[in-house]
């Protein structure tokens, strides 16, 4: 989903990068309580894995593809402020050294896979799951939460592109909801299988964790 | 560090050196809107910016699999350095801030 330069108009990628930029920060002052010792080489390892994740893309449908975003594994694990700055590193990454997403785009990129993304899921994950321990109850919340984060990061990305000007929404609205739709599956499974994972061999992430 | 970062980290080195390669090289749902619908012309040519390793591939290796999966291990290694140093920074300015002994000091090397 990363946008490369050129699908947005200057006020768009402006605007958002400012959104960004400010949420960010803000994020910053919000997880430095929660940094710790132990934190601290988790948000590594949790940017890393999610960087080497997102390089996989997966089938869906007619000859389209998608790629886990991580916004909700992050946000679950870690809580939604640290997810933010977990996944911003990965697209800044991704942008400065292997062109995936532009540079102008950047800051429209951090505020759907980033922002939106994590909140989103973070939101779902607690309403539906909330401090609740139970496993299948786990596994289903997180699959919605990957599913819905994905999908709202496509309304994002679209709305984006379509104040930019780029393509008119009721082109861009469909096509964008029906392929994410299915692409939101394989982030709800992938994300339910790791959450699964970590339930077995490191459940205080899941049931204990010190989020921000 | 403690057994569960190696173990997360090398589990992404695995992902990104071993399943890269298996990725759909199909356009993500982006992209395929975009050359649906005709717009994918306006991202072409546009780039900014000159990445150093574009697409994942690193340049000058012949064997595009092994290129892919350099790529992967490199840029792992980067993220998980570009992460753990803001995560350090943002908590070390915490404790400089309250006068306190950084906490990562005390638990170095242990």
């Amino acid at each position: 989903m990363h946008i490369p330069d050129g699908f947005l108009d200057v006020k768009t990628w402006t605007t958002a990068a400012a959104v960004s930029a400010g949420i960010l920060g803000y994020a910053i002052t919000k997880t430095k309580d929660a940094l710790n010792e132990r934190q601290v080489p988790r948000m590594g390892v949790m940017a890393a894995f999610i960087f080497a994740a997102q390089m996989v893309n997966f089938p869906v449908a007619g000859g389209t593809s998608g790629h886990l975003v991580g916004g909700a594994l992050a946000a679950i694990t870690m809580g939604p402020w640290s997810a933010s700055l977990i996944i911003a590193t990965v697209l800044i990454i991704q942008c400065l050294f292997f062109q995936d997403g532009g540079l102008t785009a950047l800051g429209a990129n951090i505020l759907l896979m980033g922002i939106v993304a994590p909140f989103v899921a973070h939101w779902i994950y607690k309403t539906l799951v909330g401090d609740s321990q139970d496993r299948s109850r786990i596994l289903i919340g997180t699959f919605v939460a990957g599913w819905i984060s994905t999908f709202t990061a496509a309304l994002t990305c679209t709305f984006l592109i379509v104040v930019s000007g780029t393509v008119p929404l009721n082109v861009a609205l469909p096509a964008m909801a029906g392929w994410h739709a299915l692409i939101g599956i394989g982030e709800g499974l992938i994300t339910a299988a790791v959450i699964g994972y970590l339930t077995q061999v490191k459940s205080e992430l899941v049931f204990h964790p010190e989020r921000a | 560090m403690k057994k569960g970062i190696w173990v997360g980290l090398i589990i992404a080195l695995l992902v990104a050196a071993f399943l890269s390669p298996f990725a759909s090289s199909s356009p993500d749902g982006l992209e395929r809107v975009a050359e649906d619908k005709g717009f994918l012309e306006k991202g072409e040519g546009k780039e900014v910016l000159e990445s150093p390793i574009p697409d994942y591939v690193i340049p000058g290796i012949p064997n595009e699999t092994v290129a892919g999966s350099a790529a992967g291990i490199l840029g792992t290694f980067l993220t998980f350095g570009a992460a753990y140093g803001l995560a350090k920074v943002a908590s070390s300015r915490k404790h400089s801030a309250t006068g306190q002994t950084p906490l990562h000091q005390n638990g170095k090397g242990t």
